[in-house]
C-alpha cells in the first residue's frame, strides 16, 4: 500500500468520531410528503373544497391529470431521496416516468379538449405561473436540506428529481384550488411553471448537493 | 454461504462498528476496501499512476458518507459505487486537463523555475504537506522540485512517464498550495 494512503487511512481513524445513521429513503420521503400535505391543509382553508372536488367530477382527464400529478410527486420524492443513498441504482431515476407520463398525457387530452371547444383567449395566466414556483420554493428547500444529510453520489439527476417532485406537488395543490375550471393558457402555463422549478433545480441543485 | 457473503458481511460488520466510534474497527474496514477500490478504478479504466489517487479519494468520501450505510444491504455495493463515482470523476477531470494543458518538453525545461537553485531543505510544515499527497504527485514534487532532476531524469528514476510527472506536479502544487493557504487561514 502506497505511504501516502497509510497516512490518509490513520488520519481518518484519528479523526473518527461516531455517527448517526441516516434515515432510510422512505421516512424521508414520508416527512417530505408529509410537509406537502401540511401547506396544502393550510392552503386548503382559504379554499373551497367542495368546488375543487366537483371540478376533479367534470372531466376524466382532469382526474387523471390530478392522479398523474400527485403520482409524479409521491415517485420522484422517492426516487431522489433513493438516488441520495450510495449503493442505489440510478435506474430509481426512472419510477416518476409513468406517472410523469400520466400527468403529461392527461393534461395534453385537457387542452385539446379545451382548445376544440373553446380555444385559446390569448390571455396570460401568470399567477399560475408565480402560483407554482411560489409553492414550489419551500418544499424545494426543505427538499435540498433533506437531501444534504444523506450523500448523492449524482448530484445532477438528484436534483432533476427534487426539482420535479416540488414542481409536481405544486402543480396537484394548484390543479385543487384553480378559482375556475382551468382553460388552454392555465394548462400551458402550468407546463411550463414545471419545466422552469424542474430546470431551476437541475441548474442550481446540482451544485448544492455536489459532495 | 460463499466466500464473498462472508466478506461482504465481515465488511458490513466492521462498517456498523466504525459508524459507532470504533478506530480499530475502521481501520482494518479501510485497509481491506483499498484493493476492492484498486480493481474497481482499474476496471474503470484509471490509468495506473492515478490509481491511488481514486483510491485515496474514495476513502475520504467513504468517511464523509459513513452515516449512509445501511446494514441491511450490501457493503460491497454501498462500496463499489463510491468507487466507481470517484473513479469517473478522475477520468473526467483528467480529460478536461488534457484539453487544456499543452505539452511542450522545450516550455517546461526553459522555464525560469527549473533554474532556480535546488531547494535542500524544507521546512516541516512543507514536508508533512508533501508525505500526506498522493504517490504519484509527491514523487513529482521530489523528483522535479526538490531533487531539481530534469523530465527526462526523474522519468528514468520513477518510471512514469514525462507526461504523467507533468500532470502530477501540476497537481500537486495546486493540492499544495490549497492545503498550506488553508493551515495560514
Amino acid at each position: 500500500m502506497a505511504h501516502s494512503t497509510e497516512n490518509l487511512i490513520r488520519e481518518l481513524g484519528e479523526g473518527l468520531a461516531p455517527v448517526r445513521r441516516a434515515a432510510a429513503p422512505n421516512r424521508l420521503a414520508l416527512l417530505w410528503l408529509g410537509l406537502a400535505a401540511l401547506i396544502t391543509a393550510g392552503i386548503a382553508v382559504f379554499f373551497d373544497m367542495h368546488a375543487a372536488l366537483a371540478r376533479l367530477d367534470s372531466a376524466a382527464d382532469t382526474r387523471l391529470a390530478a392522479l398523474g400529478s400527485l403520482l409524479t410527486a409521491v415517485l420522484a420524492a422517492k426516487a431522489a431521496f433513493e438516488l441520495a443513498m450510495p449503493g442505489r441504482s440510478r435506474l430509481w431515476a426512472l419510477l416518476p416516468l409513468p406517472a410523469a407520463l400520466l400527468w403529461i398525457g392527461a393534461s395534453g387530452m385537457g387542452c385539446l379538449r379545451q382548445w376544440t371547444t373553446d380555444g385559446w383567449d390569448g390571455s396570460v395566466h401568470s399567477e399560475c405561473l408565480m402560483s407554482i414556483i411560489g409553492i414550489s420554493a419551500p418544499l424545494a428547500v426543505a427538499m435540498i436540506v433533506m437531501l444534504r444529510r444523506a450523500f448523492p453520489l449524482h448530484p445532477v439527476l438528484t436534483a432533476s428529481l427534487a426539482g420535479l417532485a416540488c414542481a409536481a406537488a405544486s402543480a396537484s395543490m394548484l390543479g385543487m384550488f384553480h378559482p375556475a375550471d382551468p382553460v388552454v393558457a392555465d394548462l400551458a402555463f402550468h407546463a411550463l411553471a414545471v419545466a422552469v422549478v424542474t430546470a431551476a433545480m437541475t441548474a442550481s441543485g446540482g451544485r448544492l448537493l455536489q459532495r | 454461504m460463499d466466500h464473498s457473503d462472508q466478506a461482504n458481511r465481515r465488511l458490513g460488520g466492521l462498517m456498523v462498528s466504525a459508524q459507532a466510534g470504533d478506530r480499530a474497527a475502521y481501520d482494518a474496514l479501510l485497509r481491506d476496501c483499498v484493493p476492492v477500490i484498486r480493481a474497481v478504478a482499474r476496471g474503470r479504466g484509471v490509468p495506473p499512476d492515478a490509481v491511488d489517487d481514486v483510491v485515496q479519494e474514495t476513502l475520504l468520501t467513504i468517511h464523509r458518507a459513513r452515516h449512509t450505510y445501511d446494514p441491511a444491504r450490501s457493503f460491497r455495493t454501498w462500496l463499489r459505487t463510491i468507487a466507481e463515482r470517484r473513479a469517473i470523476d478522475l477520468l473526467r477531470r483528467q480529460g478536461r486537463q488534457r484539453s487544456r494543458e499543452v505539452h511542450d518538453e522545450a516550455a517546461y525545461e526553459t522555464h525560469p523555475a527549473a533554474a532556480q537553485t535546488p531547494v535542500a531543505e524544507v521546512d516541516a510544515g512543507l514536508r508533512q504537506a508533501i508525505d500526506g499527497l498522493p504517490e504519484g504527485q509527491r514523487q513529482a514534487i521530489e523528483e522535479l522540485t526538490l531533487k531539481d532532476r530534469s523530465l527526462a531524469e526523474a522519468a528514468q528514476a520513477t518510471g512514469r512517464s514525462p507526461g504523467a510527472l507533468k500532470v502530477n506536479l501540476h497537481r500537486a502544487l495546486k493540492t499544495l498550495r490549497a492545503r498550506l493557504s488553508r493551515e495560514e487561514g
